[in-house]
């Protein structure tokens, strides 16, 4: 299936259908990764693959046109290297161990030893958890540094030189929802429990499936219907781009804080031992905090980056709708 | 032995056709989404790597003897994150390009740029 949808995508050249075909991969691949065990990952996926990222496309179209042009490329230069990075590729593949053989190389080394030891180290459930914020917290701080960053690229890029609260708006981002009944009454009733989800999520992440980046995404998606229903103006009063830059990078610098509390307490950077005397809850309250940390930055930027792109929609008469 | 390597050739197949868009696909917005196929068979790559046969998720449980490999999930659950803040870096540069050019088309992108 994923390889049909993919195909389907190379096939189209009306973008707005690759783009709603994108989405529809994104969900394929989650469930995908749901049969290969990988729950956490299916999770981000689901919200970001399937959810965020076409979003932001569609916005995009808005903007730059939904049709592709004819190229004039010949296509068979573009086969021909296709082909044989293929067949380089599928000669490597003959020396990959088995699917599913639990002696390959890729589960010795250091897996073994949070699926054994984490209980006993980390005490919490959820393994994926104890190794993301833990075990290998020091690389997850630099995402968390990357996506801010990337956040801030985007501002630099599109949001223009006038401050927002200058600029003309209310005419840039009539929400065409307004005379839609229905989804205005259904999205009300569902921003909250969305929003609650989210925080269970966050707060949840050390025992099931969940997790500081999967808890930004869906909060930052409730935001995000919420302008779909009202338009940007209005979802800019309940939460303004100044907070949002300040809290984005206040996650940041939170996550950052921890560790620089744990060198001063004499133990390495991020080292949770340092923080209460308990080991056991020591690495229980890192966690809880740093992915707060996480949560909150990437909730910041993922809407930053939609009032980003949807606040760069020029002028269109109302008839219009807004998605190409 | 064919069907041992199975998620490799799935691997293989989205990679070719994400690459083959890149290419072969002179507008933007579509490079985009090649680069985001192209990325996606990597995920798949390493998630099936990471499965053990008869495994379960790892979540530690009493009942549950063989989990699957932890390590591959934390890699791509970041990757994925950042993908998104990566793509929507691209889409804001299309737009400035659409702003700047009137076009995201590549090939008259060219012709503009030759002028």
């Amino acid at each position: 299936m994923l390889m049909v949808t993919a195909v389907a995508i190379a096939w189209t050249r009306h973008l707005f259908s690759a783009v709603m075909l994108a989405s529809i991969y994104g969900l394929v691949s989650a469930s995908f990764f749901v049969a290969m065990d990988a729950v956490d990952v299916a999770f981000t996926e689901a919200a970001v693959g399937a959810g965020i990222s076409p979003l932001l496309m569609l916005v995009t179209l808005r903007m730059v046109g939904a049709k592709e042009a004819t190229s004039h490329n010949h296509p068979y230069a573009a086969l021909i290297i296709v082909a044989v990075v293929g067949v380089l590729l599928l000669l490597g593949e003959q020396d990959l161990p088995a699917f599913g053989s639990a002696d390959a190389p890729a589960h010795g080394h250091v897996a073994p030893h949070y699926l054994q030891e984490s209980a006993a180290e980390i005490g919490i459930p959820n393994v994926v958890t104890s190794v993301l914020a833990s075990y290998r917290a020091f690389d997850t701080l630099g995402e968390v540094a990357v996506i801010f960053t990337a956040g801030i690229g985007v501002m630099a890029l599109l949001f223009s030189d006038t401050p927002v609260h200058l600029r003309n708006l209310p005419n840039t981002s009539r929400s065409t929802m307004e005379d839609q009944v229905i989804p205005r009454v259904v999205g009300k009733i569902l921003i909250p429990p969305i929003m609650l989800f989210a925080l269970y999520v966050q707060f949840h992440g050390e025992y099931g499936p969940g997790g500081g980046f999967q808890a930004g995404v869906i909060f930052a998606s409730a935001v995000i219907v919420y302008v779909m229903l009202f338009g940007l103006d209005a979802a800019m009063q309940v939460v303004s781009v100044s907070w949002l830059r300040f809290l984005a990078a206040c996650g940041l610098l939170l996550y950052g804080a921890v560790g620089v509390v744990c060198l001063l307490a004499g133990k390495n950077f991020l080292d949770y031992n340092a923080l209460l005397p308990d080991h056991i809850a020591a690495q229980h309250l890192g966690i809880l905090v740093i992915e707060l940390g996480v949560g909150v930055t990437v909730a910041c930027v993922v809407m930053l980056l939609f009032f980003a792109f949807v606040g760069r929609i020029p002028h269109l008469p109302d008839h219009e709708a807004r998605d190409g | 032995m064919i069907l041992d390597l199975f998620n490799y050739w799935i691997v293989v197949i989205l990679m070719m056709v994400g690459l083959f868009i890149i290419v072969a696909r002179g507008n933007l917005v579509k490079k985009i989404i090649g680069l985001n196929i192209f990325q996606t068979s990597v995920f798949v790559f390493y998630i099936s790597v990471g499965k053990v046969q008869g495994g379960s998720a790892p979540i530690l449980s009493d009942s549950i003897e063989v989990y699957s490999n932890p390590l591959p999930h934390v890699l791509i659950l970041t990757a994925i994150v950042v993908g998104v803040a990566t793509t929507a870096l691209g889409l804001a540069l299309v737009i400035r390009i659409k702003e700047a050019y009137g076009s995201v088309e590549e090939d008259e992108l060219q012709v503009i740029d030759n002028q």
